[in-house]
């Protein structure tokens, strides 16, 4: 008896999965029809050198809004700190952990540019956040 | 539950084999990449951290895939009293796997990268992997018949194979500009497939693993209980819903953030119930712990309420802005693809193949105890970051690195112990049958 009681109808279940995956679409699609940012410029040269960043797997070692590998520094804003022409020189001769990768000259300014434009979207830096008073982290 | 897969050479036991076969190779380039932690540029000239990293996720990422494959065909044959739907489409995704799979260990070895996180292969071999997914979603489908009346086990495997396909889809999206011109719309829509991924073979592994406690307890009753379907959807609402806790730092939707903080404390309730079952565990697991399976269900339950109370603790903002992009993450993604998912498809494995020898209580133990001290290290060098990461004058990177080193050491010493008692658990699951349960 007890058994029967505390078993779920195939309706029931249906209905509560129904309900979920209905929702999850609707969240789905109206995130892809309104993606979080519209208003940038993303240069032609920067759209290549995010190819450059895949092409080279640079993400294994590097983060970009803390999303990534461990083994190096997080590049989201590193424009700011750094100059193309010091950027250019670890890119080609590399560091104690970091192999020298033999990118070519427009590979590296692509990538460079790709950087700069990573850096246009926001701050990485956990010290720039707000905490807000519904606990949500705002830049 | 008549077994139909205790054939010596079946697929679905290949699968498996295959999937530990690949665990053994994703742990020895762990062991490496570990290693070029302590020994900065270690054989950087002949394989350096981009490629390692690769072959270490790859091969472990897709030793959970085939074994979650494995398990869910093994067990729908014993579910469904049926042979599978077709012998052939399963050979065919079997081969369509194995060699996509070679081939993209060998594409790292020459430098050859898709260059996203997790599946960092080429994007064309996306496309075999996706037509050997959809040859699975058939086989499972035409097997099972019927949907009336299924218990909880098969809505999770039926959850975890679409919604597998769904997101393995959508984290194909960056290939249209629409999607990826914009870093943080390419990141939004990476983390959301990326999240609900990992969702959907969980639910496929905890699926089968729920399937095993039936069997073992001989309680067919686990899988129909009201208990059993709302714990379903808590985690069906978490798989669609909680992908957001990833990117709280991202500057995206505040909505996504503020539905995914809501939802990741669902998993409270998952925990609490942990904790009122615990008892229960205690007195089940003494009934049935000289079962090599029961002991690692028991040890996943252990490590599922380490890794859960950590998620829950990093899903909450405050805390997350301290440890996001620091080792905590990493010790979260160790405790729940080693500790939750490696030990559940190894006591599904020693279900399959019944094996058991002396050293296998020595090495469980070892395996267990070497996890928390690998995960306690990566604990502590996380904090130690995050510390770092909050200075109002930072040192430079790699003088915060040298400083945590002695974290990395533990870890890597944890590591090989862990490496060392896993190769006994695998090896006899390899070789022939000697002694029975």
């Amino acid at each position: 008896m007890f058994k029967i009681v505390n078993v779920i109808t195939d309706n029931q279940k249906f209905t509560v999965a129904s309900i979920i995956i209905t929702l999850f679409l609707c969240y789905t699609f109206s995130l892809f029809s309104n993606l979080p940012q519209k208003n940038y410029d993303t240069s032609a040269m920067a759209r290549k050198g995010k190819m450059v960043w895949q092409k080279y797997n640079c993400n294994a070692c590097h983060q970009i809004y803390g999303l990534g590998g461990y083994l190096g520094p997080d590049l989201t804003n590193v424009t700011s700190i750094r100059n193309t022409k010091q950027l250019t020189a670890f890119i080609k001769s590399g560091t104690k952990s970091m192999p020298v990768l033999n990118l070519t000259d427009t590979e590296i300014e692509c990538l460079i540019e790709f950087l700069k434009n990573v850096n246009s979207t926001g701050k990485s830096d956990p010290r720039t956040f707000q905490i807000q008073k519904n606990g949500t982290i705002h830049q | 539950m008549e077994p139909f897969i205790n054939k010596k050479y079946s697929y679905p036991g290949l699968f498996l084999r295959t999937g530990l076969l690949l665990l053994s190779i994703g742990l020895i380039f762990g062991l490496t990449g570990a290693l070029q932690y302590i020994l900065l540029g270690f054989i950087k000239q002949y394989i350096s951290f981009e490629k390692i990293r690769p072959l270490h996720v790859s091969s472990v990422v897709f030793w959970i895939i085939l074994g979650a494959i494995g398990s869910v065909l093994s067990y729908v044959q014993q579910h469904s009293g049926k042979k599978l739907h077709s012998e052939i489409l399963l050979k065919i995704q079997f081969y369509i796997f194995c060699v996509s799979i070679i081939s993209i260990l060998i594409s790292y070895f020459f430098g050859v990268f898709g260059g996203r996180e997790y599946w960092e292969f080429n994007p064309l071999f996306a496309l075999p992997i996706g037509i050997g997914w959809i040859l699975f979603i058939i086989n499972f489908v035409k097997t099972l018949g019927s949907f009336k009346n299924q218990p909880v086990y098969v809505w999770m495997w039926l959850t975890g194979i679409v919604f597998f396909l769904f997101t393995f889809l959508e984290s194909y999206l960056w290939l249209f500009p629409y999607f990826s011109d914009n870093v943080v719309n390419d990141m939004t829509i990476q983390w959301k497939s990326y999240g609900s991924m990992v969702g959907s073979w969980n639910q496929l592994i905890y699926g089968s693993s729920i399937f095993l406690m039936a069997k073992i307890s001989g309680d067919k009753s686990i899988g129909y209980s009201k208990i059993s379907f709302a714990l379903y959807f808590t985690g069906l609402t978490n798989l669609t819903f909680n992908w957001g806790h990833h990117i709280y730092t991202l500057p995206t939707h505040d909505y996504i953030k503020h539905i995914s903080y809501i939802i990741s404390m669902t998993e409270l309730i998952l925990i609490g119930r942990i904790i009122y079952k615990w008892r229960l565990t205690v007195s089940e697991a003494r009934k049935h712990f000289h079962i090599v399976s029961f002991r690692f269900l028991s040890a996943a339950d252990f490590w599922v309420f380490l890794t859960l109370l950590l998620a829950i603790l990093m899903s909450i903002p405050g805390i997350n802005v301290y440890t996001h992009g620091t080792h905590v993450t990493v010790a979260h993604t160790m405790g729940a693809t080693i500790g939750i998912n490696s030990f559940l498809l190894l006591a599904v494995a020693f279900d399959i193949f019944p094996r058991n020898n002396k050293y296998l209580s020595l090495a469980f133990w070892i395996a267990n105890i070497s996890l928390l001290i690998f995960w306690i290290s990566l604990i502590i060098a996380g904090i130690e970051k995050a510390k770092w990461q909050m200075r109002a004058i930072q040192s430079p990177f790699s003088t915060m690195m040298m400083d945590i080193k002695p974290y990395f050491i533990s870890f890597f010493i944890s590591g090989l112990a862990l490496i060392i008692a896993l190769t006994f658990i695998i090896l006899p699951l390899f070789k022939k049958e000697n002694t029975r349960k």
